[in-house]
């Protein structure tokens, strides 16, 4: 007999697809284009990195491990954690070595969602909050942060948004898109505000190597917030290794015996080559991250000068390598901005809308280019907006 | 000598890409530009910024005649001067293009170009060895350059990132 209906999931049809596609669609059939679009370092990873992980298939370490991965994976991670952000959790049973940030974000709603549990997202943000949410059998409520505040969240715009059926809050310091990072008064507002209302606070610190200007600050290091937040983190843009698909997630054991049972059904465990480079980078990575946050430092100041002398209005982003100007002045909408600038000059930047709503009238730029693509960026960009 | 911060910053940045716009390099260690070349300026005169060169990458070059040869060199040491005075005696010959004082076995390394081995051999002979000071060379010839000062010469860690991503 014949297919007569979709078996497709109700929840995974409406979902929408990404934004960004659209845009990749489009550049990647151009040549000569500068892309500004790129969601990771320029780097390669470093390359005593890349040559551990080539000893361990040499020696033969090809087999599953242990579901949380590695102990001395663990253990690297536990210390690192400690001695970078001052947060401690134990190698035993706090820490989950993941697929990225990605899975780990996967396996943190999972692990808390009911079905009809509400979760605060942040926006503009990275694109997979929302989905991940819905995905998780929740309703994401999102709560938008502006420019006037240099894209931070409001303690007030939060207490809008709760209602009985919220559970949790996601935020991302630094963040993708807008490159801000939230400073110490901010995170203790957002602290006050889950201790207020009993909610868990998911934090995304994928970036927190990438901060330019001041020293970083865990959510998890404030004071009574360890027992309420899931860190997110990973090796993929401090240290470089996006394609090697491997994060973290830290929480108190409850938590983390809730996530491990989904990550040891759903995943078995992180990639075991991938695993082993990490133990590297965290062993002696730090001089090559140094040198790395120093070069995206410099470009950034570069870049949003370069912006904002060209007329884009943009905040200075403490951290990650995103610029996000606001292209209001030149009376275009995000997208058409874009794909104007995509035409007509061949540079590519993402679109602020597809970050949420809130994200219209900006556009991401990355400045993890090299400084020769910045400059050729510069040059194009002003150029578009001379003509416009 | 210590330098500034700023300082520290500019002599990392040019001694990747000397050639870097100086507006842009104001930029990159937000300063204005007078600022920046005013600092520039101050390296330069005090020599920690000695010279803007490039890496150029001679073997491509058809018809090139060139070689490199390292040379292990002891001496005798002398006194009040160290080894200060035979090094000076050795890196004012244009054929030497570096020249370190050494630990371990042998004294001075010196690297030396010409454009033949015939020629280096000639140039040790005759005017290396003949120093006074000079108790014993050893030379070795460079067959292929890998990396030179930090750059690799056939770069093949190009950008391979998909165009647009989250
Ligand atoms: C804010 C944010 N979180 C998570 C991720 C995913 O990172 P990973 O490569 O570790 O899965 C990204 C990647 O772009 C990101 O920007």
């Amino acid at each position: 007999m014949n297919r007569t209906k979709t078996y497709l999931s109700k929840t995974v049809e409406e979902l929408k697809p990404s934004g960004i596609r659209k845009f990749f669609d489009l550049a990647a059939g151009m040549e000569g284009v500068v892309s500004l679009g790129v969601g990771e370092p320029d780097f390669v990873t470093s390359w005593s990195v890349r040559e551990a992980a080539i000893l361990s298939l040499e020696q033969g370490r090809t087999s599953y491990t242990a579901n949380a991965g590695l102990i001395e994976l663990r253990e690297e991670i536990s210390a690192y954690m400690n001695r970078t952000f001052h947060v401690q959790y134990s190698a035993e049973n706090e820490i989950i070595v993941t697929v990225g940030a990605s899975q780990a974000l996967d396996i943190a709603l999972r692990a808390i969602i009911d079905p009809g549990d509400e979760v605060i997202v942040v926006e503009p943000s990275f694109v997979s909050y929302a989905p991940l949410v819905t995905l998780a059998g929740g309703t994401p409520v999102i709560v938008n942060s502006d420019k006037s505040h240099d894209f931070k969240v409001q303690a007030a715009d939060l207490e809008k948004a709760v209602t009985n059926k919220t559970k949790a809050l996601l935020i991302c310091s630094p963040n993708n898109p807008t490159g801000t990072v939230l400073e110490s008064e901010d995170l203790t507002a957002i602290a006050e505000f889950a201790k207020k209302h009993d909610l868990l606070v998911l934090s995304d610190e994928i970036y927190a190597e990438l901060v330019y200007d001041k020293p970083y600050i865990s959510m998890a290091s404030l004071p009574g917030m360890r027992e309420r937040t899931i860190l997110i983190n990973g090796f993929s843009k401090g240290f470089a290794m996006t394609g090697w698909r491997l994060g973290f997630v830290c929480a108190p054991v409850e938590i983390s015996k809730a996530m491990l049972k989904i990550h040891q059904y759903a995943m078995m465990c992180a990639p075991t080559m991938a695993q082993y480079a990490a133990v590297e980078a965290l062993r002696n990575g730090n001089d090559d991250v140094i040198e790395m946050r120093n070069s995206y430092r410099r470009r950034r100041n570069y870049f949003v000068q370069s912006l904002n002398e060209m007329g884009l209005d943009c905040h200075i982003p403490g951290g990650a390598f995103y610029a996000f100007p606001s292209v209001k002045s030149t009376g275009l909408s995000s997208e058409e901005f874009a794909e104007r600038l995509l035409v007509e000059e061949k540079v590519a930047v993402v679109p602020g809308n597809a970050f949420g709503e809130s994200g219209e009238g900006h556009i991401r730029c990355s400045y993890a280019s090299s400084m020769a693509q910045l400059q050729e960026a510069v040059k194009r960009m002003r150029r578009f907006l001379e003509r416009l | 000598m210590t330098l500034s911060e700023k300082e520290l910053e500019i002599v990392e940045i040019l001694e990747k890409d000397a050639r870097i716009p100086t507006a842009d390099l104001a930029k990159m260690v937000n300063l204005s530009v007078e600022e920046t070349e005013a600092l520039m300026k101050s390296l330069e005169e005090r020599n920690i910024i000695v010279q803007y060169t490039a890496l150029v990458d001679w073997a491509k070059i058809d018809g090139h005649q060139g070689v490199t040869a390292m040379i292990e060199v002891k001496v005798t040491p002398k006194r009040g001067v160290g080894f200060d005075e035979v090094a000076e005696r050795i890196y004012r010959f244009k054929e030497v293009k570096s020249l370190y004082l050494m630990s371990g076995t042998y004294d001075l390394a010196v690297t030396i170009e010409g454009k033949t081995m015939n020629e280096i051999a000639k140039f040790v002979a005759e005017k290396l060895s003949t120093l006074d000071s000079v108790v014993s060379t050893t030379t070795h010839f460079i067959m292929k350059k890998y990396k030179h000062d930090g750059t690799i010469f056939d770069q093949t860690d190009g950008d391979k990132r998909i165009v647009v991503s989250p």
